[in-house]
């Protein structure tokens, strides 16, 4: 049986508009404070792996983009491996910290990651994952950060077998969790709301 | 051995959605549009959610927690009440965090931001930016020098001002303790009226935001302080008393 925890988490209150101030700095022009912006790179040229290049943009429930959000990805190495002390399978990759963190643009909106394709990670009771990036997304008008994660659609095989799809009923909203190749890269947008809300995780 | 593997990759306490504001709470116009619909899915959590990155002190500038200093020209400083604000960074189960990333962003003396989407008629200060960090100590406490920033109006359909504030985002050890929040002063009049901050239900909740006056860290003739503690997700803690039962 669980033990009642003695303690409340915080509660969440919104990024607001201005979260790049304390987290991506350099990019609304506060240089000399931080060298640079925590997150931003996530890839040098010792970094394993084949190199994926994402883009995407988050749309509210009228269909607007979204200028002032922030997300930030975490995700296992080529291998599989996760580059933190609590990893016990092996050792990742030393040149890919697994973590990125990116402002969509503040006139376009959209965002974009280059960053490796992950290996699979098993769920908890040991069946293998489909490769996937989780994904914390935050903004002026979101309470508390949310929680999705982006999976390839070019890993057909690897997503029919991953028991975080196929626990989601609709094959439509699952859908809503694939980023599709376009170009030089694969496409993820994000919608808030609507027919094809993004599908958010409770983790 | 299992159970030490059982307390490296531990699930986190399942998040207390109605102590956190839910997504959508119309008084705060904002979320009107930007609150999903659908329910959440329900994720078990894998290695993918009980990891995180680790943030090593090399990345930390030696002048990164003090917003007195980390902007100004040399020999000055900016306009203001200077604070301290420290306390404990705890998980649940009451046990520091050591090593968490803090970071923290805020409005200068007037209520300005240093950011070309704010235009409030309050001036920018020349030697204030407005951001700092830095990671907790082996324990979990933090400690960080600012202004005390000025509360502000905000476009939100009425005469809304903000309480004074200062945001923070704090990492602990898993990607699932990932949190935003924001810190709060005591005696605020501005803090019943915020429909921010009145998007969380449970007073209990709100006080847990809000940094009380510690004149016992205040130094004379100098700088006055406030304390807060931050509370992070803890892991399920049967696990931990399994494994220390199995030592
Ligand atoms: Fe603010």
């Amino acid at each position: 049986m669980s033990q009642a925890p003695n303690l409340k988490e915080s509660p969440s209150q919104t990024a607001g508009p201005y979260v790049h101030i304390g987290c991506t700095p350099n990019f609304v022009g506060i240089s000399g404070v931080y060298e640079e912006d925590a997150g931003r790179g996530m890839l040098s040229d010792e970094t394993k792996g084949e190199r994926i290049h994402i883009r995407g943009r988050i749309f509210d429930g009228a269909g607007d983009i979204v200028k002032d959000g922030l997300i930030e990805i975490w995700q296992a190495d080529a291998e599989g491996l996760y580059n933190s002390p609590d990893e016990t399978r092996g050792t990742a990759d030393p040149a890919f910290p697994g973590w990125g963190r990116q402002p969509t643009d503040l006139e376009r909106g959209d965002f974009v990651f280059d960053t490796i394709r992950p290996g699979r990670v098993p769920a908890s009771d040991g069946r293998m994952q489909a490769p996937h990036i989780s994904l914390w997304i935050v903004a002026r008008g979101i309470n508390i950060g949310l929680s999705t994660r982006l999976y390839l659609a070019d890993e057909a095989e690897a997503n029919a077998q991953d028991p975080v799809l196929a626990s989601i009923a609709d094959p439509m909203r699952r859908e809503t969790l694939l980023a599709v190749r376009e170009g030089d890269g694969f496409v993820f947008d994000i919608r808030l709301q609507g027919d094809r809300e993004t599908v958010f995780f409770d983790v | 051995m299992a159970d030490s593997q059982k307390e490296l990759g531990a699930a986190f306490n399942k998040r207390d959605r109605d102590w956190h504001p839910a997504a959508d709470t119309p008084a705060y116009r904002s979320t009107i549009l930007r609150s999903p619909k659908q329910k959440l899915v329900m994720l078990e959590q894998s290695l993918s959610e009980t990891t995180g990155p680790v943030f090593g002190q090399n990345a930390i500038g030696a002048l990164d927690h003090d917003l007195i200093q980390n902007f100004a020209q040399p020999g000055e400083s900016p306009i203001g009440e200077r604070i301290i604000v420290h306390g404990h960074i705890l998980d649940e189960n009451g046990r520091g965090v050591p090593n968490a990333l803090l970071e923290v962003w805020q409005a200068n003396a007037g209520g300005r931001y240093r950011h070309k989407n704010d235009s409030y008629l309050a001036p920018l200060d020349p030697n204030f930016g407005g951001c700092g960090r830095l990671l907790s100590d082996e324990n979990g406490y933090y400690s960080f020098r600012t202004i005390k920033p000025g509360p502000y109006p905000w476009p939100n359909g009425g005469n809304d001002w903000r309480p004074a504030h200062i945001h923070y985002s704090l990492f602990g050890s898993g990607f699932a303790q990932r949190l935003i929040t924001q810190i709060y002063f005591e005696g605020d009049p501005h803090i019943a009226l915020c429909p921010i901050l009145n998007s969380i239900n449970d007073p209990k909740a709100i006080d847990q935001l809000v940094a009380r006056l510690d004149m016992e860290h205040t130094v004379p003739m100098d700088i006055r302080a406030y304390r807060l503690n931050m509370i992070l997700r803890g892991r399920d803690s049967t696990m931990f008393e399994n494994r220390m039962e199995g030592n």
